[in-house]
């Protein structure tokens, strides 16, 4: 990874998404250790400015901080800066006098954690902007994949649900597209864009052909937007889009992005299932975003000017 | 011989200025409307063009300044239908005399400023206390849009023949449509009386929405909401079948898509009295250039494809687009520091109309300066303006352009209060040296050289 941040998963390229999956692989081993922390980044502070909650993400991106040996502060700040009466470049100003390494920013609107790095010194991660993009969600899945099926190249991967508002597929597109996968994007009409297909994806609304999937990437539905104006009714949904027991072939595996509305978009017999990795995929994200801190602060692609040395035995390596 | 009016519509204000006696000398004038174009010494004597000798000839007066006009071109100022002054409410984003400063330095002589305001000009009260005060601040002329309907909820007329008497040069909700058809068409009944256009910003908020861009690859691939075409299509539709029910006049604002123009061109061939008009960041810049979520490119309506764009300016070479309208929309600074999809919607555009259009469309030869210069003039004679020209006899509203002068947008700050420009950093091509409006001269480069001629 030559840049400084990771804003979008587009920016890696296929040859920085693969040093990021083998990094990850030796951060992985740590956490199979009794005592799970490198000294990698001592002395370094990580802040976490998020804008809106997730809880997921959010512990996922401390406890890979912490086990880096990283000062990580979180700072929850209301989805709507005006409201507060700060507006988000003051935000952004304020934290960025702590000289951190790096923010990682979740907000709710596109482009913010672009904005956080025009307005700051630090590395910036972007862990989820609006519905535009989560790049280390795409990190954390394609290492999943990779892990249980042992390839990426040529996987046909169906994404299910709620494309139109969800980054997670943006990312998920762009990045198993770069590694050689088939996507099939599907849902209602009212959730899957047409020009989705722009990103190299094909397009369907119903689930005829999944049989032949090897993966099936389910996505959280917001039940007010079935319920409400978006998709006809949750009943059609269900009817038309659960993955269930029947639906389900051997040999496939389900992806979810979390936290799953059981019974919605995936029946919980699904979830349970030894088909499922979405327990998996929790447990690769602090891997992934491990490797993603020391890319950015310790590796090739650090502030040469900021970055104090790190000594090769220091890190991990890949295996 | 009786004074001719000085400004071009006695519904517009402007402030007093010292009539102009100036010669500009050996420049190229060029006036398509007049059927101009020679090289002469233009001579402005008491305000008004009083001669296009030939140069040299010593036609020039004997008191008065002389400005080099070699190598330059005079061209009649331009006239915009469509810009926000942000006065009354909001003076800290532009104010009377901040934004028609703005306008002389962009070679306009005459702008039309919309209700939109805070209060909304719906009262004649405020638009005779808002032309008072255009009387002691304005540069250039300013005429003033009242709302069509109160507050611009969309819900119920204004008094529109007092608001007519009272000098409204128009009538337009602009930033909003007016929402309900049944007022729009009474608006149409209600023209029968004070004869003025309706000056439509057409847009369905339901199919707007949350949207924050033009709805098309780029918005789905950022993950923005986005603003279909049909959202204005579909109104744009509505008023003009309205207009043919009631034998109206209208005119739409900042037309954006390809079957809004499709739209005009059914209307007009069906005989409706519909004119419209264009931007330039509409002209120039297309949804793509938005992909780097930089809120001075956040606009409504939005920056369409690039086919839309292609057809935008087909549509203007062929006439179906009558006029060239900036919507100068200025914003404070900190609220376009936002996140994309909260900033405010709007570009400022008074001072880079001329040079973008020119650097972009003129220079690689898509579009002549004669047609430029008659559309970025023709505002005027689709409000009922009489049109700035440079006949002999004329009132002084011409402006001086140097075409080979590259500038840098911003460079230098700018007259208007705000600086959220879409062209912001870009290097343009032609500049405007001086305006005059209303005889006087309003605006001067610093690069520019005059001589005076003592008495
Ligand atoms: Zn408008």
């Amino acid at each position: 990874m030559s840049a400084r941040h990771l804003l979008a998963i587009g920016d890696l390229g296929r040859e920085g998404i693969e040093r990021i999956l083998a990094r990850a692989e030796s951060f992985a081993e740590v956490a199979g250790r009794p005592i799970k922390k490198v000294p990698t980044l001592r002395g370094r502070t990580v802040i976490n400015l998020f804008m809106e909650p997730s809880t997921r993400t959010q512990s996922s991106f401390e406890l890979a901080a912490k086990r880096l040996s990283a000062d990580v502060v979180t700072v929850k700040a209301q989805g709507s800066s005006v409201e507060k009466g700060e507006s988000f470049k003051d935000t952004v100003l304020t934290l960025s006098a702590y000289d951190p390494s790096a923010i990682v920013v979740r907000a709710p609107h596109a482009g913010a954690a672009a904005l956080v790095a025009r307005w700051s010194r630090a590395s910036v991660i972007n862990a989820g902007d609006g519905k535009h993009e989560h790049p280390t969600q795409a990190l954390l899945d394609l290492f999943t994949l990779r892990r249980r099926l042992g390839r990426l190249d040529g996987l046909r991967v169906w994404i299910i649900g709620d494309v139109a508002h969800s980054r997670v597929a943006r990312s998920g597109i762009v990045a198993l597209r770069t590694m050689g996968c088939e996507v099939t994007v599907c849902g209602p009409p009212t959730l899957v864009p047409r020009a989705i297909a722009e990103l190299g994806c094909s397009v369907r609304y119903d689930l005829a052909g999944v049989e032949r999937a090897d993966v099936i990437y389910a996505l959280r539905v917001q039940r007010e937007r079935i319920a409400g104006i978006v998709a006809p009714s949750l009943r059609e949904y269900v009817e038309r889009w659960q993955i269930d027991g029947r639906r389900l072939r051997p040999g496939q595996v389900v992806m979810h992005p979390g936290p799953v509305n059981r019974g919605v978009e995936l029946a919980s017999e699904v979830c349970d299932s030894p088909q499922s990795l979405i327990v998996d995929q929790v447990e690769a994200g602090v891997a992934v975003r491990m490797a993603v801190l020391y890319e950015l602060l310790a590796g090739a692609g650090g502030d040469g000017a900021r970055t104090p040395a790190v000594s090769e035995q220091e890190a991990p390596q890949p295996a | 011989m009786s004074e001719p009016a000085r400004t071009l519509h006695p519904a517009l204000a402007v402030s007093e200025g010292a009539p102009a006696n100036l010669t500009i000398a050996g420049v190229r004038a060029l006036d398509p409307v007049a059927g101009i174009d020679q090289v002469c010494d233009l001579v402005v004597r008491d305000g008004v063009v009083s001669s296009l000798a030939e140069p040299g000839s010593g036609a020039a007066p004997d008191s008065g300044e002389v400005v080099d006009g070699s190598g330059r071109v005079a061209v009649p100022a331009f006239v915009d239908p469509h810009v926000h002054l942000r006065t009354p409410g909001r003076e800290d984003e532009e104010d009377i005399e901040s934004g028609t400063r703005a306008a002389a330095a962009g070679g306009f002589c005459c702008v039309v400023a919309m209700a939109n305001t805070d209060p909304v000009v719906d009262s004649p009260e405020l638009l005779s206390a808002l032309r008072r005060r255009a009387d002691r601040e304005a540069r250039v002329q300013v005429g003033f849009a009242a709302a069509v309907t109160v507050g611009q909820r969309g819900d119920r007329l204004t008094d529109t023949t007092l608001l007519a008497d009272a000098g409204a040069v128009c009538f337009s909700d602009d930033g909003l449509p007016v929402r309900s058809a049944r007022v729009m068409r009474q608006a149409l009944q209600c023209q029968r009386l004070h004869g003025l256009p309706l000056v439509l910003h057409e847009e369905d908020p339901d199919l707007s929405g949350e949207g924050a861009m033009h709805e098309g690859t780029v918005s789905v691939r950022l993950g923005v909401a986005g603003i279909p075409w049909a959202s204005e299509a579909v109104m744009a539709a509505r008023d003009v079948l309205l207009a043919e029910l009631e034998d109206g006049r209208i005119h739409l604002q900042h037309v954006s898509s390809a079957r809004t123009l499709a739209i005009v061109e059914w209307a007009r061939a069906r005989g409706v009295a519909v004119t419209c008009e264009v931007t330039p960041h509409h002209l120039l810049l297309c949804d793509e250039d938005v992909a780097g979520l930089d809120t001075a490119r956040k606009m409504n309506p939005p920056l369409r494809s690039a086919g839309d764009r292609t057809a935008l300016r087909e549509a203007l070479r062929s006439g179906l687009i009558d006029c060239i309208a900036t919507d100068h929309a200025p914003h404070a600074q900190e609220e376009k520091e936002a996140p994309f999809e909260e900033a405010p919607m709007g570009t400022t555009g008074l001072e880079t109309a001329f040079a973008a259009l020119y650097t972009d469309l003129v220079v690689p030869g898509e579009l002549s300066l004669a047609t430029l210069v008659e559309k970025l003039t023709a505002g005027a004679s689709v409000l009922g303006f009489e049109r700035p020209s440079l006949k002999p006899g004329s009132v002084a509203n011409l402006c001086l352009v140097d075409l080979d002068k590259e500038w840098t947008v911003g460079e230098n700050g700018f007259e208007s209060r705000s600086a959220n420009n879409a062209f912001l950093g870009r290097r343009l091509r032609g500049k405007v040296l001086l305006t005059t409006s209303a005889g006087a001269v309003v605006w001067r480069d610093r690069s520019i050289l005059m001589r005076e001629v003592a008495a």
